[in-house]
């Protein structure tokens, strides 16, 4: 059985309690990753007081679906969590938290970095950084990109997982 | 032909307004024509669409690329490219 859960929320969650929710009941489950995305006190090498994170609320939720719904393809998994935060948040606070959960680890692993690079570039989601001197919106990174873009041609290569 | 058009982060600062329902001119196929009818609808409009290719756009909640067909789009959205996670 494979448990999905999306929340985009204001509010913040807890890692371990999601995690808890994700393997309670259950004996297939062998491995669970959690990353835990955190508000930086800096950007581009320069402090920063705050981080607003603005989002296409609809669009958001069904992006980060089709993305689980291909990691599923992709890999053996028995849950997934996918958390994200919305709003004004500061330096410490936690921004974004993926669960996965597989049988074996290789499984867990992958699939976390996967809908997670995956996050970075295609969810509709944009942080807006407050300095001392004033806003602005935070770049996309080209290295974010890369990361995003060698799953397409893993995924070419590998094919789904046992086939 | 009516259609909504949804705006996100600095394309939305730009023109002030994070919506708006248009009625389109015939003659506007695609995602970049519609950006190039766009940009001459004011100035707000030129800077928020002065440099199109880094421009991002979804048509009914999905992503699309600038030659995507607009005739059957309910809601469009422009946004620069995405930083979460």
């Amino acid at each position: 059985m494979m448990a999905v859960t999306i929340r985009l929320q204001r509010e913040d969650f807890d890692a371990a309690s999601e995690a808890a929710a994700l393997t309670r009941g259950r004996t297939d489950i062998g491995a669970v990753v959690s990353f835990i995305g955190i508000c930086r006190g800096d950007e581009a090498g320069e402090p920063i007081a705050a981080l607003t994170l603005e989002h296409y609320p609809e669009m958001a939720e069904a992006e980060i679906r089709r993305h689980v719904e291909e990691a599923q393809r992709r890999w053996r998994l028995l849950g997934v969590t996918v958390i994200h935060r919305y709003g004004r948040l500061t330096p410490g606070d936690n921004i974004v938290l993926v669960v996965t959960a597989a049988s074996h680890r290789p499984d867990a692993f992958a699939a976390a970095e996967f809908l997670m690079d995956y996050l970075k570039t295609r969810a509709p989601f944009w942080k807006q950084v407050e300095r001392p001197d004033g806003k602005s919106w935070v770049d996309a990174k080209a290295n974010d990109d890369a990361a995003a873009e060698r799953w397409s041609a893993a995924g070419a290569r590998a094919g789904r997982r046992g086939a | 032909m009516t259609m909504k058009i949804r705006y996100f982060a600095w394309v939305r600062e730009r023109l002030g307004k994070t919506d708006e329902e248009i009625e389109l001119p015939p003659g506007i196929a695609t995602v970049a024509d519609l950006m190039a009818w766009l940009a001459k609808r004011g100035e707000e409009y030129a800077h928020a669409f002065e440099n199109p290719r880094v421009i991002r756009a979804a048509i009914d909640r999905s992503h699309v690329k600038p030659d995507a067909r607009i005739d059957a789009a309910k809601e469009i959205a422009f946004f620069p490219p995405m930083t979460g996670g």
